[in-house]
């Protein structure tokens, strides 16, 4: 299996997720923005960061990067995609998820080590979960409050599109303690939490986050 | 040379944590007028000639895509 990792002007995160594709038992591809080539990869994952410096909007320019019309074109086929951190923004602002990520209700930057419950386990990136099962992984943004209006809110909720919720505390103001969604088709799946941290005990708070980069391995060889 | 400006606003259903921010700041500085303040953002777009209203519509698609984001923000176009 080979999963890309793209990297955009300002991207952080691109060597620790290529770290936990390793760590899941597949082949990490590096793909670049400026080039609309997926080099073959079977799924592709927006990492964290600072895309571009977060001008304009977070996201809002590397969505337009030559690199996402091949995304876009092949998760709309049903290629998994996971975005993480500026990758879910990434994502809201390409539309293959609903809503946008907006500043944090407190304005803090927040880095933490975060509880979050599993809520569905039928995504391609989170069906090595059980749901309900809590975990422990990093949680670093500055514009993580999920906000949609109330109709995309319910439709969300009612098809079980929410993957991964905030527990206790609300940390950021995001709507229904929403910490990760789906799309209709459940290939797509964007998380303000950073599971590549959290692959191993020695450079993280747990290995919780693993199971996220093992599941869409079995995603595709179910496919 | 002429100029288009494009001020574009968060929706007002959507929590502005900046506008919040600046308004509690304001009484502190002994401002006392403000109920409530809203943050946007605006931008200045300088063209050749005289504003024409083809290059309004442009600026308008232009604002749909990648000036503002309709799923949190509103925008307004106009010449100046």
């Amino acid at each position: 299996m080979r999963i890309g990792v793209v990297t955009f002007p300002g991207t952080l995160d691109d060597r620790d997720a290529a770290r936990a594709v390793k760590y899941a038992g597949a082949e990490a591809v590096s793909l670049w923005h400026g080039d609309a080539d997926l080099k073959g990869v079977d799924a592709v994952i927006l990492p964290g960061g600072f895309s571009y410096g977060d001008y304009l909007r977070c996201g809002a320019i590397s969505r337009f990067a030559p690199v996402m019309t091949e995304i876009i074109a092949q998760a709309n086929k049903g290629m998994p995609v996971l975005g993480i951190c500026n990758g879910f923004q990434v994502l809201c602002e390409a539309h293959l998820l609903p809503g946008a990520l907006t500043r944090n209700h407190e304005l803090h930057f927040l880095c933490r080590d975060q509880t979050l419950k599993i809520e569905n386990t039928t995504s391609a990136w989170t069906s090595n979960f059980t749901k309900g099962q809590e975990i422990v992984i990093p949680l670093k943004n500055g514009e993580g409050s999920f906000q949609c209006d109330d109709e995309t809110l319910k439709s969300l909720e009612d098809n079980n599109r929410i993957i991964i919720r905030y527990v206790g505390e609300n940390p950021n103001g995001s709507r229904n303690l929403i910490a990760g969604i789906t799309n209709e088709r459940g290939n797509v799946v964007g998380l303000m939490p950073h599971p590549e941290h959290a692959i191993d005990s020695l450079t993280g708070p747990s290995t919780d986050g693993l199971p996220f980069f093992i599941s869409v391995l079995t995603a595709l060889v179910g496919k | 040379m002429g100029k288009i400006v494009v001020d574009v606003m968060l929706k007002p259903e959507i929590l502005d944590p900046q506008g919040k921010a600046v308004a509690a700041a304001l009484p502190r500085l002994g401002f006392s007028f403000a109920t409530d303040v809203r943050q946007g953002k605006r931008f200045e777009i300088t063209v050749d000639g005289d504003v024409t209203p083809a290059q309004i519509a442009e600026v308008e698609k232009a604002a749909e895509v990648l000036l503002a984001n309709p799923v949190i923000e509103t925008f307004t176009v106009r010449a100046e």
